[in-house]
């Protein structure tokens, strides 16, 4: 639902709740089912007559299905990738209905450990089946099938959102004409996995986690396990740039233990918004799914994806040392292994693995071109 | 919004035309064959051999901005380097691999026409002939390295590295194990020589390559 007035973008989120009974409850690769599942959501656009222009967005690790434009003209800010999507831009969603779903196991809208269990009228908490991937993708194609889509244009996503888009492709073929996997990786590896670990240490140790049962977010746990993985997403390069060894308030240090550095500052800023947002048992979840991501199911990654038939534009970052370049690599050499059309570009850029929300210009050119010629060749 | 990529012109076949060398490759490619084109630059060549040639293409080129310009043609392309492995393509997964007027530029020539009969069930390398008459003159009379239309830059600020003549390449092909089923000498403009003496008189070869391991 948009409102293209005045050159802002209003949307309007809305729900979609599925699977009350046995039958249409969502089998999750933990055996378990999950019942009554809402999806929280956003479009923007229309979908065509002829179905041809269906692009879903899916967000990356914190991010929700407010990809762009304003709920509220006030709002202070637009959607997490509004540079991107919006009129005229390159996801240009007058050309392109444009979805976004918030992933199960998130604190967005989408049933999450802090929603209400059905079974027993109280918050999952701990409760909650710990979710993958292919959870997310299945609970979203139950969104798409309910949207009436019966083929995706294309599916985008960056870091985490790379991941569905690749689950996509190998869990329903049929549905996906192309995808556009950015900054993102066929497994996590060990290093992301320990990096992980320490953030779930943190939030679980936290005084105030409780288990899972906490009334007051763990703040401190999971401002640390923020912290460290936004470190993750910078760059050495990018932190010289930003900070260098400059202190924040003072210009001796203090020699003692208080925040001296502008790089701790800014850290402890982020740590420190970013629990005003999101939700500690959620981040338990989301990583989690993340550490059991494995595109390949421990086998050889081409032959876990001979089904796959969409075509493929995949994006690497050059300083993005979290999801590197040699890593999207092995997803191309997969890929063309099955004898797949399929595109390849490493982006320079100094930022890290933020580079894919932050170097809209090279990327958004890609995918609109990339998109543009998708378009043309679907049906045919 | 402003694009990197916008303003490429789309100069059609007109050009491809104009280059003997492109005429001939397009001569030899196959209808509906699966392409690899080994330095694409801006994807032009497969375009047009997808346009009339109905072929499968894809690129690969080391310059990032080539690689946009081919997504903008809605060529597929891999953003690589020619002077690393390329194993991320399978041995004998193409029918055809185009290698044209980059070879000189390469760090290990040697290498890449491995690679080039690894993945292609066949070659097809354009390779400018430094034993060209007009350069042998050059270095001879006026003893100094040749320049002309082939070769216009300086000695000393210049990206063909590894230049050779149609013999050396010959030989080189022979010690590699790798059979040259054809070859085609290019003369001047527009004309195709058909030369006694092609290491004399052509400046540049069409050689059509297989490995004899595959």
């Amino acid at each position: 639902m948009q409102d293209g007035t005045n050159n802002e973008l209003l949307t309007t989120p809305q729900d979609y709740c599925f699977g009350p009974g046995e039958e249409n409850a969502l089998l999750l690769d933990c055996g378990r089912k999950l019942y009554e599942v809402n999806l929280r959501y956003e479009t923007y656009g229309q979908l065509s007559p002829e179905g041809d222009n269906a692009v879903l967005i899916l967000h990356a690790l914190t991010g929700d299905a407010h990809v762009a434009g304003r709920h509220n003209i006030t709002d202070r800010k637009p959607g997490w990738w509004d540079a991107m999507v919006g009129p005229g831009k390159f996801i240009d969603t007058e050309k392109y209905f444009v979805i976004c779903s918030n992933v199960i196991g998130g604190c967005s809208g989408s049933t999450g450990p802090r929603s209400i269990d059905p079974a027993t009228g109280k918050l999952y908490n701990l409760d909650f089946p710990v979710i993958t991937i292919s959870d997310m993708v299945r609970a979203q194609k139950r969104l798409i099938d309910h949207l009436q889509i019966k083929k995706l244009l294309s599916v985008i996503g960056g870091s985490m959102g790379g991941m569905q888009a690749l689950e996509w492709c190998k869990l329903y073929p049929e549905m996906v004409k192309s995808a556009v996997p950015i900054a993102t990786t066929s497994q996590l590896g060990p290093q992301s996995i320990a990096f992980n670990w320490v953030g779930s240490q943190a939030i679980r140790s936290d005084v105030n986690f409780q288990d899972g049962q906490y009334t007051v977010n763990p703040e401190h746990g999971l401002a640390t396990a923020r912290m460290l993985a936004h470190i993750t997403y910078l760059s050495d390069e990018s932190m010289q740039n930003k900070f260098g060894r400059n202190l924040q308030d003072a210009d001796r240090y203090s020699f003692a233990f208080k925040r001296d550095f502008a790089v701790e500052s800014y850290l402890e800023h982020q740590g420190q918004r970013f629990v005003e947002r999101f939700d500690a048992n959620s981040y338990l979840y989301i990583t989690r799914a993340t550490d059991y991501y494995d595109l390949a199911n421990g086998g050889e990654l081409a032959a876990a994806l001979k089904n796959v038939t969409a075509d493929f534009l995949i994006v690497s970052f050059s300083s993005d040392w979290l999801f590197t370049t040699r890593q999207s690599e092995v997803i191309v050499k997969a890929l063309l292994a099955n004898n797949l059309n399929c595109s390849f570009c490493e982006i320079e850029s100094s930022y890290g693995h933020d580079a894919f929300l932050l170097e809209v210009d090279q990327l958004g050119a890609l995918i609109r071109d990339f998109l543009r010629n998708q378009r043309e060749e679907f049906g045919k | 919004m402003s694009s990197k990529f916008k303003g490429i012109p789309d100069t059609g076949a007109d050009d491809i035309i104009s280059r003997p060398d492109l005429r001939r490759i397009a001569e030899l490619i196959e209808s509906g064959s699966r392409v690899l084109d080994l330095g694409c630059g801006n994807g032009e060549f497969l375009h047009y051999l997808k346009k009339v040639k109905n072929i499968r293409p894809l690129g690969v080129d080391l310059d990032a901005e080539m690689v946009g310009a081919c997504v903008t043609r809605g060529i597929p392309v891999i953003h690589g380097d020619l002077n690393s492995k390329l194993d991320f393509l399978q041995d004998q997964s193409f029918d055809c691999v185009l290698l044209t007027r980059v070879l000189q530029e390469l760090a290990h020539p040697e290498e890449i026409l491995q690679e080039v009969t690894r993945i292609g069930r066949r070659g097809l390398v354009g390779f400018i002939n430094f034993g060209h008459i007009r350069n042998r003159m050059q270095l001879f009379f006026a003893g100094r390295m040749p320049r002309g239309k082939n070769l216009p830059y300086e000695w000393y600020d210049t990206p063909n590295i590894h230049l050779g003549t149609i013999r050396d390449f010959r030989e080189l092909c022979a010690r590699l194990d790798i059979e040259i089923m054809r070859s085609f000498p290019i003369g001047r403009e527009r004309s195709y020589l058909d030369v006694k003496l092609p290491n004399l008189l052509a400046h540049a070869c069409i050689f059509e390559i297989r490995s004899r391991k595959h």
